[in-house]
């Protein structure tokens, strides 16, 4: 043992979080919008195989697909980052990496949701 | 990163082999992790050939007939011998469970015997287990109240015994917590399956009056929400109990205090 702390002291470590419970909250409600929103998802992907540009372009363009594209990429990308977040916390332990590994997590979700919501939005405004 | 390969001072070598005596009709191989803090030589796996003729049912006969009559060095910890004192456990034919409890019988082929996975070793089969012990002190394990202590003594109805039940029969053998991946990586901040259940078992007590404090101290991204239903806990628990369920009523009632 090179430390000569007590095993209670250790295991206290800096004190209770005082969170979590949100993000288990955010985690499964996000889940719980995704079983509809992937299947809308999917049934899209199926319309559209195989039809020419203008077809899927204006199957985008279509106010109600537009807002369910842009929910399905809003709400999946937050639990992408919530998922990723736990699996970082569980797998990397170097103190500087798992913290740059959570900012480069976040940073790549708000990158990759921002460019997908971009798309959707230049489709649907019609440019 | 979590270290997936052992460190080269922990590779296993090849190690002694006891042959039984020629003409024993029911001979069983015990193949045993042996690692000594003092020779500075790497863990070892020794074979020891038993006469299931002259040894009792249990695994943890067997390594007492071995201690006794094969090889005194062989250490490893047992009390009781019937299951309540958790002092036996070990990871037998893959699973984490209680020597004294594990027929012979129920292994087909040899006998593998290992110290509860991921802990640091103290000597063969024994691990050590201060954290996993200071763990359960930190969740105070024990009645909290400001109400003045009654006469004779706090009631409770029978309903509220019976939540009890599946929770105060844990004997902190550590089977649970040392089966857990999460337990193993983050083993120094997540309080690990035993710890929990234990914790539930004061939440749920209707004679506690620090529910509030309790949850307010488990609320903690590693402390409770490591814990990702992956259910070896419930699976390896040689009481028959299922610490998941118990931490699954945790995360409900930190829900419910929120919602």
């Amino acid at each position: 043992m090179s430390e000569m702390r007590t095993p209670l002291s250790r295991v206290h470590g800096l004190g209770s979080a005082k969170s979590g419970s949100g993000h288990f909250i955010a985690q499964r409600m996000t889940a719980l919008a995704l079983v509809p929103l992937a299947i809308f998802l999917l049934a899209s992907l199926v319309a559209v195989t195989g039809a020419d540009w203008q077809t899927a372009h204006d199957y985008v363009a279509n106010p109600l697909s537009a807002i369910l594209l842009l929910l399905f990429i809003g709400v999946g990308i937050v639990h992408m980052r919530l998922g990723m977040q736990v699996v970082i916390e569980d797998y990397v332990h170097g103190h500087g990496l798992k913290i740059l590994a959570l900012v480069a997590n976040s940073f790549f979700a708000v990158l990759v949701g921002l460019t997908c919501i971009y798309a959707v939005l230049k489709i649907g405004f019609g440019s | 990163m979590v270290q997936l390969t052992l460190p080269k001072n922990s590779t296993i070598n090849k190690g002694k082999t006891f042959k039984a005596p020629k003409g024993t009709k029911k001979v069983k191989a015990f193949r045993i992790y042996r690692w000594n803090p003092d020779d500075g030589q790497n863990p070892s796996i020794d074979t020891y050939e038993i006469d299931l003729a002259a040894c009792g049912p249990m695994v943890l006969d067997a390594l007492i007939k071995i201690k006794n009559e094969i090889d005194p060095t062989l250490t490893f910890r047992r009390s009781c011998r019937e299951g309540i004192c958790g002092s036996c456990a070990m990871n037998i034919d893959g699973t984490n469970t209680l020597a004294c409890t594990k027929g012979i019988d129920e292994v087909s082929g040899d006998v593998k015997i290992y110290p509860l996975p991921h802990m640091p070793v103290v000597k063969d089969l024994v691990p050590d287990l201060t954290n996993f012990y200071a763990q359960h002190a930190s969740i105070e394990p024990w009645l909290q109240t400001k109400t003045p202590e009654p006469a004779k003594e706090w009631r409770q109805s029978h309903d509220d015994r019976a939540k009890l039940d599946g929770l105060y029969e844990c004997i902190l053998c550590a089977c649970c917590s040392t089966s857990c991946p999460s337990y193993w990586w983050n083993g120094d901040r997540y309080l690990g399956p035993a710890a929990l259940l234990q914790a539930y078992r004061w939440l749920i007590d209707s004679r506690d009056e620090a529910k509030g404090e309790r949850l307010d101290s488990l609320e903690d991204p590693f402390r409770l929400y490591r814990c990702h239903t992956i259910m070896n806990c419930a699976k390896t628990c040689p009481k028959g109990l299922n610490p998941a369920k118990a931490i699954a009523e945790i995360k409900k009632m930190m829900v419910e205090r929120q919602a």
